[in-house]
């Protein structure tokens, strides 16, 4: 724990998006700058005498108030589909901070083709979160569980692998940790953060959770910030204003989905998801890839 | 009942019965140490592979992100179906004053208890963190399938453990008086213990009838629950081919042709092996025939509802769920396991030649293997096709292939059920002795009195 305050330590003063991430330090250099990485995979210098040991709360303390959540808030997201040319930085990111290995997705770039004769288009999917959660109904022991400020969120410490809430889930929103999660050597005995569910751990469910530690840094989802090309809006349902990740314009959640036609995903369902797409009507890019089988 | 007999002609007749049915309990030859070998290797195998799946997790497993309920659910699903059997023969088919299936109860308890047991146990094998099985208890949720799972399941096997010793008590008893010296002094020392000191009287009978009673009734809620709740698993989700209302009575209409299947055979193994042909005669075998055909029948007809009706309609998830099932990846296993675990059969056993033992007992191994695979059909292919396309992943993530170690796993769970039945049948009477000596006309007072009285 102690050979990690320095490193955690730089974090906090980068304000970089998990505590944790900042384990992915490289080098350290003589003199009085340190040389770090940052989540978003930026190497930076900050000054020696800038470190000071973050402050972390207890594992209790982490869990209770990850339970519940930012009072006040109903957070939302928006996706663009006319945007989205498959750049995958939100994947990328987003495996950095919850530290999931390349096959593992709690966003994931789909490509889709709704019927035989209809364009397809690139669809990112994170966890919906929705409001009438199919996942958190049927956990055993209460380790998945819906917050206050609408998140879907895991409680990793708890959670004992029946995978139940995968079965659940219509969107496939949910991965296991079936071997050792990746890097796990480098984090044993790091505190977990229930709000960005790091680190992994094996035999147990993970998936997107609206990097809700960010959010308690008031900062926006790591795949909204590195999207490149402004698919992603964010924010708060109570405010009725959300903001785009790439350009930081913030617009009126409402207007945005009644102008542009916004839908959730299989409705049908009941689901009621907190993610909205806006249909992806006068693409920016053309669709590239080609559609692969196992479709459904 | 038959007429009643005489002291002595009575006592000639309990002291045969009582030698036939105490036949497993004393052999002991060179195919009975075999046969141990056999199931202790295998089991220790098994428990070797579990062993590795707990030092390197669930990865060792085939099952990945997309398929993450594979064979061992389906393995789950098969033994609670089985055990279901414990609750038609020995209390429907009792309250519905059925006589010729008498004999039979302890043979479905066996299967009973053996089955829901091994449930118990590979269930926790499917779990990703079985240290943290106690979260169960300190965490339970109501509101989850799971938690109502644990509970019947655990209620069942209580009740199967009862409604098997219960009746049994009297047998003890019996074998503590008059067993032979052929029985191993330990095994006699335990019936000892085990029948709580047991005199006959009628007031003890009069206890033992009420309490079987009340186990019988209690039941019917439990057995009928544990299928149904098991079935919630699946039908608790929005997937396609899960998401039925049908999915209770089906299961459990599956569950007594898995469970009929296990009783025959294991009826036909004891006839033989013990030499039980004037106990397990031609004629309970014609009877479970015509037993098996019925709920034979009623599950071809959850089966055409649940395959039919959507297969009319084919929505878009459905369709694909459907083509996978009828003529894709799954085709072969799900035409087999209707043809020869569900048609053929009945109609092979509409005549009377085909519920002789023999014959009947094939049928019964092709059915239950058949109600093993149909566990992985209902199961699998559903996984294999969730509502959006599964894409970023390597192959293993798309296509579900159980690995070894999933095998030897099942393996285990075979192997144990068995071990179970085993030294239930090598340490207690197959048969109820009292009951069936009772059913010849022999009188309480012979059947309770001291060893060698009256000769």
């Amino acid at each position: 724990m102690k050979a990690l305050g320095a490193s955690v330590g730089v974090a906090g003063v980068l304000g970089s998006s998990s505590l944790l991430s900042a384990c992915n330090q490289v080098e350290t250099t003589s003199g009085d700058t340190i040389k770090l990485l940052t989540s978003s995979g930026e190497l930076v210098e900050v000054k020696k005498s800038q470190l000071k040991p973050a402050e972390i709360p207890s594992l209790s303390e982490n869990q209770k108030r990850g339970r519940k959540g930012l009072p006040g808030r109903k957070w939302v997201m928006v996706i663009d589909l006319s945007k989205c040319r498959n750049a995958r930085q939100c994947m990328k990111a987003c495996q950095n901070h919850h530290q999931l290995r390349p096959e593992q997705h709690h966003i994931n770039v789909l490509q889709m083709q709704e019927a035989e004769n209809t364009a397809p288009y690139y669809m990112p999917k994170p966890c919906q979160h929705c409001d009438n959660p199919p996942c958190t109904k049927v956990c055993p022991v209460n380790a998945t569980f819906k917050r206050e400020d609408g998140i879907v969120l895991i409680d990793n410490e708890r959670c004992i692998g029946c995978r139940f809430c995968i079965a659940a889930c219509p969107y496939s929103a949910r991965i296991f940790n079936w071997t050792e999660p990746r890097e796990a050597d480098k984090y044993i005995g790091v505190t977990y953060n229930i709000e960005a569910n790091v680190p992994q751990k094996r035999g147990t469910v993970s998936k997107c959770l609206f990097s809700a530690d960010r959010l308690r840094d008031g900062k926006l989802p790591s795949c909204v910030s590195a999207c490149p090309n402004g698919v992603y809006w964010f924010g708060d349902q109570n405010e009725d204003a959300v903001t785009n990740g790439t350009t930081h314009e913030t617009t009126i959640f409402s207007e945005l989905i009644r102008d542009n036609a916004g839908y959730t995903l299989m409705p049908e369902l009941g689901t009621k998801p907190r993610v909205y797409y806006l249909p992806p009507k006068d693409r920016a890019f053309p669709f590239q890839g080609e559609i692969e089988e196992h479709h459904s | 009942m038959e007429n009643t007999k005489s002291p002595a002609e009575s006592r000639k007749l309990l002291d045969k019965i009582t030698y036939d049915l105490t036949r497993s309990i004393v052999k002991r030859d060179e195919l009975t140490n075999f046969w141990y070998f056999i199931l202790i290797m295998f089991a220790a195998v098994g428990l070797w592979g579990w062993i590795i799946q707990i030092r390197e997790g669930l990865g060792v497993t085939g099952m990945r992100d997309y398929v993450s309920w594979g064979m061992y659910i389906a393995n789950f699903v098969f033994f609670v179906a089985v055990s279901l059997i414990g609750f038609l023969i020995s209390s429907a088919l009792h309250l519905l004053k059925i006589s010729w299936s008498k004999p039979i109860s302890r043979v479905a308890e066996q299967v009973a208890i053996a089955a829901v047991a091994l449930a118990g146990i590979i269930i926790v094998n499917d779990m990703g963190r079985p240290d943290r099985f106690l979260n169960i208890f300190l965490h339970g949720r109501f509101a989850s399938p799971i938690i109502w799972d644990v509970t019947v399941v655990t209620t069942y096997l209580v009740i199967s453990v009862l409604l098997f010793y219960i009746p049994l008590i009297p047998d003890l008893a019996l074998l503590r008086d008059k067993g032979t010296d052929d029985i191993p002094k330990w095994k006699m020392k335990v019936y000892r213990i085990l029948a709580l000191g047991w005199k006959g009287n009628a007031e003890q009978y009069k206890v033992v009838y009420h309490a079987m009673r009340i186990l019988m009734i209690l039941i019917i809620p439990v057995g009928l629950s544990i299928h149904t709740v098991t079935s919630w698993l699946f039908a608790a989700t929005l997937r396609s081919g899960w998401d039925t209302t049908i999915f209770g009575p089906y299961f459990v209409a599956g569950a007594f042709v898995a469970g009929t299947a296990a009783v025959i055979m294991l009826m036909f193994i004891y006839r033989i092996r013990y030499r039980l042909k004037d106990y397990f005669t031609e004629y309970h075998f014609d009877y479970m025939g015509k037993l098996f055909v019925l709920v034979c029948l009623v599950y071809l007809y959850f089966n055409i509802n649940e395959f039919w009706v959507p297969g009319y309609k084919m929505k878009t998830a459905e369709s694909i769920h459907l083509s996978n099932l009828f003529i894709g990846k799954y085709a072969t296993m799900f035409w087999t396991t209707q043809f020869l675990g569900l048609i053929l059969p009945i109609i092979l056993m509409i005549f009377k030649y085909f519920r002789r033992p023999l014959p009947i007992t094939i049928i019964s191994v092709f059915v239950l293997i058949a109600s093993w695979f149909k566990r992985y059909i209902i199961v699998v292919p559903t996984m294999e096709h969730p509502f959006l396309p599964v894409q970023n992943v390597p192959e293993n993530f798309v296509n579900y292939r159980p690995t070894s170690i999933e095998i030897m796993i099942t393996l285990f769970s075979f192997m144990a059920a068995l071990l179970i039945i085993t030294v239930l049948a090598k340490m207690f009477p197959v048969i109820t002795i009292w009951e069936y000596a009772e059913e010849k006309g022999i009188s309480r007072e012979i059947i309770t009195e001291p060893k060698n009285q009256g000769k």
